[in-house]
């Protein structure tokens, strides 16, 4: 098999994409779950909230800018009311009960987005610039709007960890995801500090939410199928830490892209058609799940522990 | 005590004469939660609307329409299916969308010898080996739509196709179907993950490939999904781009503009031309406000089904020899226009090829693009033992 660099290139800005669509996601759960210690599994509700007020707002509105400001900010405040309802009153409890509190808020979001915007898909177009693909290199065409994400997510990869690495609230945060009790006993008031982290994971859950919009069907229940990515980000990087989630993200990425767009082929060459058909896809969707297990078998504390105490 | 009961009723059974009913309960199983509850909805008011157009009197008896929600999971769809037969003692069992599901409560229903009338889901072993006399479809054998437009294609001249379906039983029937008649080269065939979101580093295989056309079987979101990326990688303009199931009424809302151009096969579409399909179609717009799908178009041809049988065996629904009989000659005006029963109680019927298009008046819908099959007769139905 020839592989073509072109393609190979292609594929690996597919795979840096995917990859920082998941940091996105991956931010927020890692922060929440290091920092809170509480499993949010409705993080990807937040992602669905996000891609429906953008479409919303760009449909009444027409104006994309506008849509974007709103679905950021409309996520964000979604987050701090339910971290202020609901959540609240979770971070005592354990995991279990954590786990069946969020497994409700999604069951909670997925029907009250049905009841409102009803159950058919929604739509949401790009604006005529964003549209269509650029040459990159010659005979090499890539779309647009997939770079402008790549763009996007390095860029708020890059605030996020100035803002962690470099300001007063990021020192709390990164303190509060090594040695929450301690944080506390400090004086600094960790009630606010939770609900600023929760309601910045879920404006980086709604950003992930409205940048997929115009690439995915809207729907009610699309944010299971990323949050599950996610967990398995968050786990591979180390719980708590913003490093390791991109890191993470990244490699998921990475892994997924190859095992979907050269393991199929690969096996074809070497295994019978029909052999090769039924193995091909099942081992590209279990790359990522391998990847996961080979980490853990190493560091079972995943790439970049943050908590050590 | 209970063992005399037991014979009583069943001595009692046994010798009632088939009488008429006075009113007749039919139990509508479809999935009306999750992403493909749209696909229920559609279904559902076809269904309405077909009752409605009975007079609201399936075969003149009073009706009573019990819905039951599947969840596109098999072991729900088992549990409804329980309830409607033993519970609800429904006379007729209508459903369901998926063909998993349908596999599911086939068996239970056909050997309840309750009539079960298949308004979606055709999978091949119903069709083939495992065939009932008490079944009968308004649909279609799950591969019909992808021969038909393995037939196009090949009719068309295309030699090189690329073509991509989930990775599960239909997404592997229809890529078969499809291969069925099309005979030139398939230069790559790719089954993806169930309900996988992104498709980015599959457009750029396919690009990497350099086939004549692409054909996909994408039901729901996944086709959402796909064809919007499809046409954001700037594949539409460069590749034919062919489906079935893909592109239809319930999706193209949330394609829009990324679906123009884009062809699909069908047994019917809005614009047959036929007196009962233009009556279904300007009632259901008017009733329901949305164009109604092949779903609806099945849905509401299973309630005429019913209707005629029903009023050919005047109402004795313990006669089922007669509704049988009555339900082979298929006796009603089917929205896709000639409609006959083959031995396995599957439709022998025509299929349409349709295109995405978007009118004057920016509204998109789907064109009628003339027969591909003529009488089209399914694959599998000489493998049912069922003789007429």
């Amino acid at each position: 098999m020839v592989i073509d660099p072109g393609l190979l290139f292609v594929q690996a800005l597919n795979g840096l994409q995917f990859g920082v669509m998941l940091f996105l996601m991956a931010a927020g759960l890692t922060l929440i779950f290091g920092i809170m210690n509480l499993v949010n599994l409705a993080h990807g509700s937040l992602y669905m909230v996000g891609a429906y007020l953008a479409s919303v707002v760009l449909e009444r509105t027409g104006s994309f800018a506008l849509a974007v400001v709103l679905a950021l900010l409309g996520t964000a405040l979604v987050g701090i009311v339910v971290e202020v309802t609901v959540i609240r009153t979770l971070y005592a409890r354990d995991h279990l009960d954590q786990v069946l509190a969020t497994f409700g808020l999604i069951l909670f979001f997925n029907e009250i987005v049905r009841m409102t915007w009803g159950k058919a898909a929604l739509y949401m177009p790009l604006p005529a610039v964003l549209e269509g693909d650029v040459p990159l290199l010659p005979g090499i065409r890539y779309p647009v709007y997939r770079l402008i994400i790549i763009v996007v997510g390095l860029v708020v990869a890059v605030l996020l960890y100035l803002f962690i690495a470099r300001t007063r609230v990021g020192m709390l945060i990164r303190a509060g995801a090594s040695n929450r009790t301690m944080v506390g006993a400090l004086g600094v008031d960790i009630t606010r500090l939770y609900t600023l982290v929760f309601g910045l994971g879920a404006a980086l859950a709604g950003l992930a939410g409205l940048m997929a919009g115009p690439t995915v069907s809207i729907e009610s229940g699309m944010g299971e199928p990323i949050l599950i990515l996610t967990l398995v980000v968050i786990v591979i990087g180390g719980i708590g830490s913003i490093r390791g989630a991109f890191v993470a993200a990244i490699l998921v990425g990475f892994a997924d892209t190859v095992g979907r767009a050269f393991l199929p082929p690969l096996l074809r060459i070497m295994l019978p058609p029909a052999t090769a058909n039924q193995a091909g896809p099942a081992l590209a969707s279990m790359m990522i799940y391998l990847l996961m297990a080979v980490v853990l078998a190493f560091r079972p504390q995943g790439l970049f522990p943050a908590r050590t105490g | 005590m209970i063992r005399v009961v037991v014979a009583v009723v069943a001595v009692v059974l046994l010798v009632s004469p088939a009488a008429a009913a006075d009113r007749v309960k039919v139990g509508f199983i479809a999935t009306f939660s999750g992403p493909a509850g749209s696909i229920g909805q559609h279904m559902w008011d076809g269904f309405a609307l077909g009752l409605e157009h009975a007079g609201g009197k399936l075969g003149g008896l009073s009706t009573e329409v019990i819905k039951e929600d599947d969840q596109l999971k098999p072991d729900v769809g088992l549990q409804v299916t329980q309830k409607l037969l033993e519970k609800d003692r429904v006379d007729f069992v209508v459903g369901t969308i998926f063909s998993n599901v349908m596999m599911a409560i086939y068996k239970p229903i056909v050997d309840s010898k309750t009539f079960l009338i298949g308004s979606n889901a055709g999978p091949s072993p119903i069709a083939g080996a495992q065939c009932s006399p008490y079944f009968f479809s308004t649909s279609w054998q799950n591969d019909g739509p992808h021969e038909a437009m393995g037939k196009y294609v090949q009719d068309k001249g295309f030699k090189k196709l690329y073509i991509m379906a989930p990775n599960y039983q239909a997404g592997k029937d229809a890529l078969t179907g499809f291969k069925r008649y099309f005979k030139g080269e398939v230069v790559g065939e790719v089954y993806t993950t169930l309900n996988q979101p992104d498709y980015s580093p599959e457009l750029a295989q396919i690009r990497a490939a350099k086939p004549d056309a692409l054909y996909v079987f994408y039901p729901g979101g996944m086709g959402v999904n796909f064809v919007k990326q499809y046409a954001q990688a700037g594949l539409l303009k460069e590749l034919p781009f062919f489906s079935a199931f893909t592109v239809d009424t319930v999706t193209l809302g949330a394609m829009g503009e990324a679906a123009v151009g884009t062809y699909g096969t069908a047994f019917w579409n809005t614009e047959l031309k036929n007196p009962a399909n233009e009556r279904f179609v300007a009632d259901f717009e008017k009733k329901y406000k949305y164009t109604p799908s092949n779903y609806s178009a099945q849905a509401y041809d299973s309630a005429l089904l019913l209707d005629a049988g029903i009023k050919a065996v005047q109402g004795k629904l313990d006669d089922k020899d007669g509704l049988r009989a009555a339900f082979r000659r298929a006796d009603f005006k089917s929205v896709r226009g000639p409609f006959k029963y083959n031995t396995n109680n599957f439709p022998i019927q025509n299929f349409y090829l349709h295109q995405a298009v978007k009118d004057a008046s920016g509204k998109l819908r789907l064109e009628n693009r003339g027969v591909v099959f003529k009488d089209h007769v399914d694959a599998y139905a000489k493998d049912c033992p069922m003789k007429w």
